[in-house]
């Protein structure tokens, strides 16, 4: 494998369990500055755990292993923290948020991220400005700025919220949790299209989904595939075509042979 | 869980601010109620016979009455011999003529609870009355408004310079036999603020009063009468606070509105009487009546409400509408936490033709906080045409918390049309992180969710006192757009 660019994330042997069932069981994973790295694999292996555990969400707990994030220990961190620290995950399942408009929340978190930077908030116009811009990435109108966050939103504007949100949050590290599921093609190529506008040489990207078709838009610098709680292989893109042929059956019976 | 009961706690234990206590000379008769007492409090205001003879009736009625027992609130029996009828300040207050002769210790009180009475006057376009447990201490503006011919006084300057006015209408919107609560602040009220709009005028500022209880055992039983005679206009604010005291203190007021042909009212409360500390020890009783009248054709009687104080609030603003096209509206948020209880609705009742009615309630309860809203929508026989609208919504915090919805419809009319909804929703963990993870903190984001949830009721609210519910409810609004 190639020698990775300056580490951003640094995974070692990390054991998380939720309601004292052991989940991740064991995960290393480096990912440096500029990269997009895929983790594929079957439903419950733990691909969701490693975004949620990754993001600060205390339904896990971590039992074991450590996560150096631009060489500070990610885990002491409370998860307001990590989004300040340029830590952005892409919701599954976004949360409605009814009576918030999403110009609000989105203000709110910006200003609070760039006050945690000592950076200046962003008044209202230089904001809207701003947002206006990202909107297009995503292919959104600007009325949806008004609409309280993700109440009444179809599936497909859900995932696109989350990718515009990204747009504005400018993270160093995102996660996109099953960004895919749920998406027709043309979502799906709206959504991949934003995602390919926000890579850049130094924000990391990790993208968790359980099928290749998104990464035919989506390309990956590596990808990953995790079974029962381990990456049981590596590899570049070709890796994931070869799993749209053989299935997850094979790596399974690699686990447990 | 933690994360959310992390900030639920939180916002649950801000300290309540103005629970000082001023230290202040007051004029205090025993404790106690009887025809004697009464006597004495209209001797006191100097009142006309009238007046005294209105309020024997009262008390004679409402010694035949009992306190009503149908809400979902409960609190240990009340001693009414045990609570003291008037308490006033010993400044000589029928003979001020500006606020350089209030004593300076009141403007302090009101300074620190963010009512400056002085700039106020200077600045704010609003206008005060300041009520301190039984009187009326000080009225901004009273010279300006005066030019326009509106009347903005207390209520026992209503009585002694405006006798007929009192006369025709006090108690024309809440009989003295309305309830138990209402006949017993109509035998014992001290004060409160009198307002009346001439025809055609519309008020250039808002008014407002401000209620403190200060002294001890002391009830405070204020009574409001505003009158908008035809075409006229006032938006009128109405704020509280108390000391923290371990013993509970009563709190029965009564506000009459008024509206005539084509006249409007809006009234907003903002309503933070000490709640008690958190295991339930002292708070505020609040048994409030307050009604309005569409008396004449067109008019509009508008209620908002935040009610984040006292430990037990009993109050129903209503509207009878008996003008032809006649509006009323009731939008409120109610806040029960710790052991806070909330028994609060409306009462829309519809007489005239073409009548209409909104109703939008937002209960959160938290803690051990129970939330009860209790409306009535009735459209009578002649109200043809008549419409209402009814939203009632719950948010719980937490899951020791209550909320209950208790509404009744009454139609008589088969040309009316009534609509209710209603939910019940939890801040969710996923809401809180989900916010988290977005950089906000916890406290912010229950805040944030909160405020979304009240947003319907805190746009009714005029500017100055969005502010102040936001504040409440434990919101920053710190630039908000849209």
């Amino acid at each position: 494998m190639r020698e990775h660019k300056m580490a951003l994330l640094e995974i070692k042997n990390l054991h998380a369990s939720v309601a004292g069932r052991e989940i991740l069981r064991g995960i290393d994973l480096t990912v440096g500055t500029g990269e997009l790295h895929a983790i594929m694999g079957p439903n419950g292996s733990g691909k969701s755990t490693l975004a949620q555990v990754l993001a600060g969400r205390d339904l896990y707990e971590v039992t074991g292993g450590q996560v150096l994030y631009d060489g500070k220990d990610l885990l002491s961190m409370p998860p307001e923290q990590r989004a300040q620290e340029g830590i952005f995950m892409a919701f599954q399942y976004p949360v409605e948020i009814p009576g918030v408009s999403n110009m609000y929340f989105l203000k709110a978190a910006l200003n609070t991220i760039r006050k945690s930077r000592g950076l200046e908030e962003l008044d209202a116009m230089d904001f809207l400005t701003m947002v206006k811009e990202k909107l297009a990435l995503v292919e959104m109108d600007p009325a949806f700025l008004n609409r309280p966050v993700n109440a009444g939103f179809s599936g497909g504007e859900k995932k696109r919220n989350e990718i515009f949100q990204m747009a504005v949050l400018e993270p160093r590290l995102a996660i996109l949790d099953e960004t895919d599921s749920g998406l027709d093609i043309d979502a799906l190529k709206i959504v991949a299209n934003g995602v390919n506008g926000l890579r850049t040489p130094d924000r990391a990207m990790i993208v968790v989904t359980h099928y290749q078709r998104l990464l035919n838009y989506i390309v990956p610098d590596y990808v990953h595939v995790l079974a029962d709680g381990r990456i049981v292989k590596s590899g570049d893109k070709n890796l994931a075509l070869e799993l749209e042929q053989t299935g997850y059956a094979g790596v399974e019976e690699a686990v447990t042979a | 869980m933690s994360t959310t009961a992390t900030s639920i706690e939180e916002l649950a234990n801000q300290e309540y601010k103005w629970g000082f206590v001023t230290e202040i000379e007051a004029d205090t008769i025993p404790k106690g109620l009887s025809e004697d007492v009464i006597r004495m409090i209209s001797a006191k205001k100097n009142e006309p016979e009238f007046m005294l003879e209105w309020r024997l009736k009262s008390y004679r009625q409402w010694l035949t009455m009992e306190e009503p027992k149908w809400s979902t609130v409960r609190y240990p029996a009340i001693d009414y011999q045990d609570i003291v009828y008037y308490s006033a300040p010993k400044t000589k207050i029928d003979q001020l003529q500006s606020l350089d002769e209030v004593d300076p210790e009141l403007l302090r009180t009101y300074a620190k609870l963010g009512i400056p009475l002085r700039e106020q006057e200077l600045l704010a376009g609003v206008a005060v009355d300041a009520v301190f447990d039984s009187v009326s201490v000080a009225t901004t503006y009273k010279g300006k408004l005066a030019e326009m011919g509106i009347i903005f006084c207390s209520f026992s300057e209503a009585v002694q310079e405006h006798p007929e006015l009192v006369q025709k209408y006090l108690g024309s919107v809440v009989p003295h036999s309305d309830n138990f609560f209402a006949a017993l602040n109509s035998a014992v009220f001290s004060d409160g603020s009198f307002v009346y709009i001439p025809p055609g005028v519309r008020c250039p500022m808002e008014l407002s009063t401000y209620f403190r209880i200060n002294a001890k055992d002391t009830g405070q039983f204020e009574r409001t009468l505003i009158i908008a005679d035809a075409g006229a206009y006032v938006s009128y604010l109405e704020g509280c606070t108390a000391p923290m005291r371990d013993k509970n203190q009563l709190h029965a007021a009564v506000v009459e509105l008024v509206a005539l042909d084509n006249a409007q009212i809006k009234y907003s409360t903002v309503q933070n009487w000490y709640p008690g500390d958190k295991e339930g020890k002292g708070g505020i009783y609040n048994f409030v009546t307050k009604r309005g009248k569409c008396l004449g054709v067109n008019s509009k009687v508008s209620w908002t409400q935040v009610e984040t104080g006292s430990a037990i609030t009993w109050k129903y603003p209503s509207v009878l509408l008996m003008g032809d096209n006649s509006v009323g509206e009731f939008y409120s948020v109610a806040l029960a936490n710790n052991y806070q209880q909330a028994d609060t609705g409306t009462k829309m009742i519809h007489i005239g033709k073409n009548t209409r009615s909104t109703i939008v309630s937002k209960g959160i309860s938290a803690g051990h906080g129970q939330n009860a809203y209790r409306g009535m929508v009735k459209i009578l026989r002649g109200a043809s045409g008549a419409r209402n609208y009814s939203q009632c919504d719950s948010l719980l915090l937490g899951d020791q918390c209550g909320a209950h919805t208790f509404p009744y419809l009454e139609v008589k009319n088969t040309s009316s049309q009534v609509e209710h909804e209603a939910s019940t929703s939890k801040i969710g963990e996923d809401q809180i992180f989900y916010c988290r993870q977005r950089g906000i903190a916890a406290e912010d984001a229950v805040s944030m969710i909160v405020h979304g949830f009240c947003k319907e009721v805190f746009r009714e609210l005029p500017m100055e006192f969005a502010v102040e519910a936001q504040k409440l409810l434990g919101i920053s609004l710190e630039g908000s757009v849209g």
